[in-house]
């Protein structure tokens, strides 16, 4: 049995919603559960991807466990750290990519990936060699001088990805880290994310994109509406349809049960 | 210590300031530089407006006029005194309301006798009328430099008393304390100012606007300590705002000679006479107010969903600053210690003390001691709000 390094236990995240907040959402209810008793584990070594529709609460989930949110309830540990009660552990544990991350404009990717560095404590000729090995995986080096104010969409996606990693954390949590980038570029992430897994560090995504669980994903949990609908192996979660028609299953059922 | 991280946030934001030439154009050298064209320019037009301009020559009549008060007048006015008839006051009057003249001075008959010494006091005195255009600034200042010799003329015949009619200096204040009490009035209400627009230049940007940026987010999946975020944001904004603070002290010092007018009467302006001793206080008082500046600033902005909101929130603080400020403008600094347990109201004492040659280090270290005191609440405040996803992710 492979170690657990990511445990959710019964995760909640309400919000309470401002006047305004209703009236946009177009809801009469004064909190809205984003997250509601989530139960599961990712084991090392493996892809966990997250599967859900917009406003599912994957992104709420992933801010959770990443220590940028306190749960209402429940519990998470990452590698043996309590989310709640040891955030600072939490943090040098994991590499967190969210799109609500955002880079310095006035900085380089070159001066930013140093600043990080630094913060995590990681020693400088260890994030001198780890910088020309990531920029140049991922074609960093010729924008590596530009100030991000200056990149492109996909230019910051990568920048900020490579950033999120530089202290080569065991657990990776990335949240939709393909949307917004070019096939070309996607495959670069994906391939990345394959490589990780090579190498026994734990992932776990987030996403929308079916074809991104099947080609990635171990195991697979779908989340609809704040619940967990079901978190088994891809095949198991499946089985012998399509993710797709399974998906849709589950979504047609979580809809009659909440009449 | 290899966990410290303040050093790290310090050196991130000296590089996002000094690396951004505009940005230390505008918030360290601009400040300086307008205070110091400002408040000269200020001081040549007040100069203008007041003083008797050189080269100006006034245009002046008179009626009756006897010759030792014509010799006197013309004197003390530099200028030729025409005679006229009483017959033509109207036409010369229109001409100072035209501003073509500027005064006509018209005697009684019979005015020699005032002049002579040979007048008794009589109880219906005798009225010498001086007509003047109190819109046009040469007019009303030769009109009161003529009264006033005029008046000081009357004071003598009678001759009861003389004040200060010797030869020697009377005003037994050193050149010093004479400067002091000027810097003592202008400078700690201007400091005050200084110091807060100078952490207005750079703390709601580096706290409200990284928020408003979703930088700092960034910052805090970090394992980074909230406290040294604090600190090391702290820290690095009061060094730029003491710089900037500096620059615009530097401008006000250099021109406030100018702004006084007192470059004619050659008194020392120059704030050369202050002891390093007096600097150092000076130093320490304002660092320490700096610091607790920054921190408040900080912290206000760390509510705030952007730089706009922040600049809103942060102005009836600006206005108190402000009011203390002028505290320090109206009689003199207390002496009771427990007055400078009060924030801002004792940094701006404590100046005014110091350029008044009055300070008392006690206060002094009260002073600064309460000031980190506070700014050390602050930071605490500071990194609980870093902690608090309230207050950090606010929509
Ligand atoms: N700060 C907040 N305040 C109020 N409601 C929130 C807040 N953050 C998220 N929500 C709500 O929680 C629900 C889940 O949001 P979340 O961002 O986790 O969805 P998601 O699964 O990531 O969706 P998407 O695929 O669109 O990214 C949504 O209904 C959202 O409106
Ligand atoms: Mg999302």
């Amino acid at each position: 049995m492979p170690r657990e390094l990511i445990t959710v236990n019964d995760l909640t995240k309400e919000f309470v919603l401002s006047t305004k907040q209703r009236k946009l959402n177009n809801t009469s209810e004064k909190v809205k559960i984003a997250a509601n008793k989530l139960n599961f584990s990712v084991y090392e070594g493996e892809v966990f991807g997250l599967l859900g529709p917009n406003g599912a609460g994957k992104t709420t989930t992933l801010r959770m466990l990443s220590t940028l949110i306190k749960p209402t309830s429940g519990e998470a540990f990452v590698d043996g750290a309590s989310i709640v009660r040891e955030p600072d552990r939490v943090r040098s544990r994991i590499g967190f990519l969210t799109s609500e991350l955002k880079l310095e404009q006035f900085f380089t990717p070159d001066y930013l990936f140093d600043f990080f560095a630094d913060l995590h404590g990681v020693p400088a000729d260890v994030a001198k060699a780890r910088k020309a090995e990531m920029f140049s995986r991922f074609g960093i080096n010729e924008f590596a001088g530009v100030k991000v104010a200056n990149l492109s969409t996909g230019m910051k996606q990568k920048a900020s990805l490579v950033i999120s990693l530089v202290h080569d954390p065991d657990v990776v949590i990335f949240d939709e880290p393909t949307n917004g980038l070019d096939i070309i570029t996607a495959k670069t992430v994906t391939d990345f994310l394959l490589d990780l897994k090579a190498e026994k560090k734990t992932v776990m995504i987030s996403t929308h994109i079916f074809s991104l669980v099947e080609k990635l994903c171990d195991r697979v949990g779908i989340i609809i509406d704040g619940k967990m609908a079901v978190c088994d192996s891809l095949d198991a979660v499946c089985g012998g349809i399509s993710l797709e028609d399974r998906f849709f299953e589950l979504y047609n059922d979580a809809k009659e049960a909440a009449k | 210590m290899k966990n410290n991280k303040i050093w790290a946030i310090m050196r991130k934001e000296f590089a996002r300031f000094f690396g951004d030439k505009r940005l230390v154009f505008t918030s360290i050298l601009l400040p300086g530089l307008l205070i110091y064209f400002l408040y000269s320019f200020m001081g040549s037009a007040m100069g203008d407006m007041f003083g008797n301009e050189d080269g100006y020559v006034p245009v002046c009549y008179a009626v009756n006029v006897p010759a030792n008060a014509e010799a006197m007048l013309e004197a003390a006015l530099g200028t030729d005194i025409q005679t006229i008839d009483a017959a033509e006051t109207e036409s010369y009057k229109q001409q100072i309301t035209a501003s073509e003249a500027d005064l006509l001075m018209v005697f009684p008959e019979g005015a020699e006798a005032l002049f002579n010494g040979t007048a008794v006091p009589a109880e219906d005195a005798p009225m010498i009328a001086l007509y003047f255009n109190s819109a046009n600034t040469e007019s009303l200042a030769v009109y009161q430099t003529a009264a006033a010799v005029l008046d000081g003329y009357e004071s003598s015949v009678t001759n009861l008393f003389d004040i200060n009619m010797g030869d020697e200096s009377y005003d037994l204040a050193t050149e010093e304390e004479a400067a002091g009490q000027i810097f003592a009035m202008m400078m700690p209400m201007l400091l005050m100012m200084f110091m807060f627009s100078g952490c207005m230049a750079v703390a709601p940007e580096s706290i409200a606007g990284e928020k408003e940026r979703g930088t700092i987010a960034t910052l805090l999946i970090t394992p980074i300590r909230r406290s040294h975020l604090a600190l090391g944001k702290i820290f690095s904004l009061g060094v730029i705002a003491v710089l900037s603070g500096v620059s615009s002290t530097v401008g006000t010092v250099l021109a406030l000679p100018k702004l006084m007018n007192f470059e004619d009467s050659g008194l020392n302006m120059d704030a050369s006479f202050y002891g390093i001793t007096d600097y150092l206080m000076l130093g320490c008082v304002i660092v320490s107010t700096v610091l607790l500046l920054v921190a408040l600033i900080s912290c206000i902005s760390a509510f705030a969903k952007s730089v706009k909101e922040a600049g809103t929130a942060l102005t009836p603080v600006m206005l108190i600053n402000m009011l203390i400020g002028v505290t320090a403008m109206l009689g003199s600094a207390p002496t009771n210690p427990v007055m400078y347990c009060i924030p801002l109201y004792n940094s701006a004492q404590c100046m005014s003390a110091i350029f008044s040659f009055a300070a008392d280090p006690v206060n002094i270290a009260v002073t600064c001691g309460v000031n980190l005191a506070v700014m050390g609440v602050m930071v605490f405040l500071l990194t609980r709000m870093f902690d608090s996803e309230k207050v950090m992710f606010s929509v």
